[in-house]
Formats: C-alpha cells, structure tokens, sequence
C-alpha cells in the first residue's frame, strides 16, 4: 500500500514535469512531444500492427540469440573453470573481451555473413556470451564440491554429470549472470537493428528519427524498456522464485 | 563369524585388550577365513599429499584391511586421522598414492555404483525433491521407470519417509534429511554401504532411532557396511568389528571384534564396556593430536572432499 502510493507520487510528479515543461513549449513540439502525443503514436503503431511485428521479430531473434548464449556459454564456462590451462589463458582473455561493446562486432559480422539475421544473432551472441561464460565460470567454483563428488558417487558420467548435476547446482550461482547477459543481449540487438533496415523494433526507432517523429521515437523507447522489465518480470523472477522455493534460499542472487 | 587369531576379542580374558606399552601395535594382514573371500579388500594403502607450506604429508599409511561380505565394520580415530579420506578412496573418488582398493577381489577403476558413500555433509540434490533424489542414481544406471518407481516407494517406505516424497530437502529435518540420503544409497542396491560419519550432526533421540533403523535395513539386507566414526559408543553399537586408527598419518593402531548380541543399545552395560576400553586407546591419539597441533600451531588439517 505504502509501496503504491509512492509509485503513484513518484511517476505523477514525472508526468506532471514533462506537460509542463512541453506544454511551456521550451522546445517546439516536434522536438519535445507531449505524453498524450506519446501515447498517440504508440496507438498508432499497434493499430496499424508495425509495433507488434516490430516486437514478434525483435522478440524472436533475441530469444535465438540468446538461448545459444546460454549454451555455448554454459559449455565454455564450464570448460574454463574445470581446466587450469583453460583458465590461465582463456579466462583473461574472456575478462578483456567484455570491455569490449558488442556493437563493435558489426563489421566484422557484416564481412562474415553480410547484411543478414544472422549479422544481428552474431552481435546478440557476442553482447551475452561472455557475461554467461563467465557468470558459469564463476558459479562452477562457487557450487559447493559436494554436488558433484556425488553425482559421481551415484553413478553420473560425462554429459550426466553435467547436465543432471552440474547446471543445477550452478544455477542458484548464475541466475543473476544470466540476467544480466540477458540484458546485453537486448541491447545489443536494438542497436544492431538501429543500424540495418531489419523491421525489429531498433529500425522503427530510426524511422522515427529519419521522420522526426520524436513521439514514435519516445513511444518506442518506452516499449523497448517495458519489454525489457516484463522479460525481466516474468522470466528472471520465476526462475528465482522457484529456486528459493525448492533450495529454501534467503534470496537468489 | 570368522575369526582371525590377529582379532582382539572383548570378554576373552585370554588377550588383552590394552597394546602392552601404549605403542602402535602393527596388525599383520587380516586374512579372510578360507572359504569366504574379502567383500573389499585394503592392500597398503598410503596417501600423502602437498601441503600448503610444499611440504609432502602422509595421510594414511599403508592401511590394511579385508572385510567380509555382510560385515559391519566401524573405523574410530581421532580427527585428522584421514577416517574421511579412506572412505573416499574405497569410493574411488581419489586415488591412494600407493596401494589398491579390491572389490570382489578386483581393483576399483574410479567411483561405482557397487559402493555408494553417504557423505557426511550428505549431499543431497536441493534441486530435487525427495522422490527424484532417491530416483537419482537408478536414473544414471538407466534402470527403467516402472522399476524406478517401485524402488522409491520400497526404499521411501523402509526410511518411513514415503509422505514427504514430494518435499525439498530444505524442507526436512535432519533426521530426515539423514534418511533420504541412506534410501537414495540404498535405492541403487550397493554390495557396499560406505557411511561417513551419518549421524554426528543429530540430536541423541533422533541417532537412537536411526542406529535402530540401520541396524534392521542392514540385517534385512545384508549389505556389507563401513561406517565412519569419532564416537565410539557409536561403533560398538553398531559393528561388527571396530578398527581403530591412528592420528596422522593414520595407521591401523587395533582392531576389536565386537561380538555382543544384537540388537544392542547404546546404553547396554556390555556396550559401554567396550567402549571404555576402546576409549582408553583412542585417548592417547587424540591428545597426540591436540599436543602436536598446540605445539606446531598448524591449523586442524581438512580432509580433501570436506565442505569449506
């Protein structure tokens, strides 16, 4: 109830800042919009469907791109943390990489497989594959070694091993690894879809720009952001939750 | 019961329970009765490894030992005594430096499923519940589901824990939580149950209970068991045979048949009266022990496998 109400006083005084500074007409209207213009070009959109296909594509590769992140970046991860020459030489490596924006792999993406999805796959990958190696890395020597001198006790070999006990053990480990790979992975998609006509939601965004249109511009930043905390919303605290459910954990992460 | 002339028999007034000056008395290998051949088999086994400060320590060395099919067989000694540490060699999840572990008179390549150890941190899946923990290790031997199944409610039913199959394991006391792990051991149908330490970390009455309910699963299933312990008490009560070993590096210092009737108590006068006698071995080494690492000043050693 307290919780609410300073939401409500909170966003009401945001609102209540921008009509006025739009409405002292600062800057002209088509610099600075107003909410309602705002929420008129988010109608828009959804009426004439360009938002929600905007949304399914962007929604779509995100999702490729980042599930073979969490593959690849379990197995590296893995590997890294289990092997000391791995570690010694790849583990540096991965770390100086991830200084590294992932937008910066768009030439290279663009040589190797040209203006394409598999351009943009190839800059989300690399936007959340190193925070997942990592976050897997780091969550392989945390787990407690308990877990998988018993598996081996119980009879698990190879590919058992991993998949039946050492994932799960990690993921209490990972959980906030993999959201915030997560959150790269979206990131680096919009930008990489802000620079190629690709019909995800960073191409509408430019399209406001190219129209200056800076109430589709707002309204798409707005979508952008609430995709972003719903996934975060849904997924992520799911996860969690039922982690704390079945570990009995104060709090995940 | 076979007997070996090398075997200290309580109650025997013929042979002395207490080593004559206090010293090491080194066993000669104890050799199964003709007819029946070791379930597991110890042959010199030695472990030393790098400590911290590079200096190379030994662990156990050359630890013999033959234990029957069916046997109980407790391993008393002080802390840092590698008790823990042999466990996990006969487990095959490390290897001695020298010597080799038989099964069935064959020498153990890695872990198996013909051994199981119950750690004494447990190890228990949190991931899963109750059900798929016991179901665990008949999964990765690839015994088919309606078996599984059936299994797991045997098993469920023998450690009176079948309404909690589908709780976490944080959901559980540590009674419990002691159960699931001696069903999902069971569950895998082992010739050898290695227990290490089970049930040091429980309140009196709920060890009391569990000493009951080994006894029986043991007696009802004839598995061979190696059973891990600091309380002695404990040993007697429960085994067969008490070996007792030494503080570092761990050496077979006695062995003590224990053939009082069962099923016994921990409280039986005839228990306790081992007990003492084992005791008053036992106390030498831990003040060894305590006088070694008061004078060194070196932390107590951690057994490689014990939980940070």
């Amino acid at each position: 109830m307290k919780r609410a109400a300073r939401y409500i006083i909170f966003y009401s005084a945001l609102l209540g800042v921008w009509i006025l500074l739009a409405e002292l007409k600062v800057w002209p209207p088509y610099l600075f919009p107003t909410p309602w213009g705002v929420a008129q070009s988010l109608w828009a959109g959804f009426a004439d469907q360009s938002f929600l296909i905007a949304i399914i594509v962007s929604l779509k590769r995100v999702v490729i791109g980042y599930s073979i992140s969490v593959v690849l970046g379990m197995v590296l991860g893995l590997g890294v943390a289990s092997n000391k020459f791995l570690e010694e030489t790849m583990g540096g490596l991965l770390v100086s990489l991830q200084s590294l924006p992932s937008i910066c792999w768009w030439p290279l993406a663009l040589l190797w497989f040209g203006l394409s999805q598999n351009a943009i796959l190839f800059v989300v990958i690399m936007g959340s594959l190193l925070s997942v190696t990592l976050a897997m890395e780091d969550g392989r020597k945390q787990m407690p070694k308990i877990y998988g001198m018993a598996g081996r006790n119980l009879g698990a070999r190879g590919f058992q091993l991993f998949w039946h006990v050492l994932v799960p053990a990690s993921l209490p480990f990972i959980v906030s690894g993999l959201k915030q790979g997560w959150a790269f992975a979206w990131r680096s998609l919009i930008t990489a879809e802000m620079l190629y006509l690709s019909l995800g939601l960073g191409q509408v965004l430019m399209m406001g720009r190219d129209l200056n249109d800076m109430s589709q511009v707002l309204a798409v930043m707005i979508l952008i952001i609430a995709l972003g905390y719903v996934v975060d919303g849904l997924v992520f605290k799911t996860i969690e939750r039922r982690l704390q459910h079945k570990w009995g954990l104060v709090a995940a992460s | 019961m076979t007997a070996s002339p090398q075997t200290f028999y309580h109650g025997d007034p013929g042979v002395p329970l207490r080593g004559r000056n206090g010293g090491v008395a080194t066993l000669p290998l104890r050799e199964p009765a003709p007819g029946t051949t070791a379930k597991v088999s110890l042959q010199e086994i030695s472990l030393s490894y790098k400590a911290a400060n590079g200096k190379r320590l030994l662990a156990l060395d050359k630890i013999s030992l033959q234990v029957r099919p069916g046997e109980f067989l407790c391993i008393v000694g002080p802390s840092g005594c590698g008790k823990s540490t042999l466990l996990h060699l006969i487990a095959g999840l490390h290897h001695p430096t020298s010597g080799q572990v038989l099964v069935d008179d064959k020498p153990i390549a890695g872990t198996g499923t013909d051994r199981i150890l119950i750690f004494q941190e447990l190890g228990l899946f949190p991931w899963l519940t109750v059900k798929q923990n016991v179901e665990f290790g008949m999964k990765m031997k690839g015994i088919p589901k309606a078996e599984r199944n059936e299994r797991i409610d045997y098993y469920l039913r023998l450690v009176h824990l079948s309404q909690f199959k589908d709780s976490y394991t944080h959901q559980l006391s540590g009674g419990m939580r002691q159960r699931v792990a001696l069903a999902r051991a069971l569950a895998t149908e082992p010739d050898v149950l290695l227990m290490d330490e089970p049930f040091a970390a429980l309140d009196a009455q709920t060890r009391d209970l569990l000493h009951d309910e080994l006894e029986r699963l043991w007696a009802e299933t004839g598995r061979t068991v190696i059973f891990v312990t600091h309380n002695v008490r404990e040993a007697v009560r429960l085994g067969d045979r008490v070996v007792l070993l030494t503080f570092r590096p761990g050496r077979v210092k006695r062995e003590f048949k224990i053939d009082l009737p069962r099923p016994r108590h921990l409280e039986d006068f005839d228990v306790a009266a081992s007990a003492r006698e084992i005791l008053g071995e036992l106390r030498e080494e831990i003040n060894r022990s305590l006088a070694e690492e008061y004078q060194q000043g070196v932390k107590p050693h951690i057994e490689p496998g014990a939980q940070p």
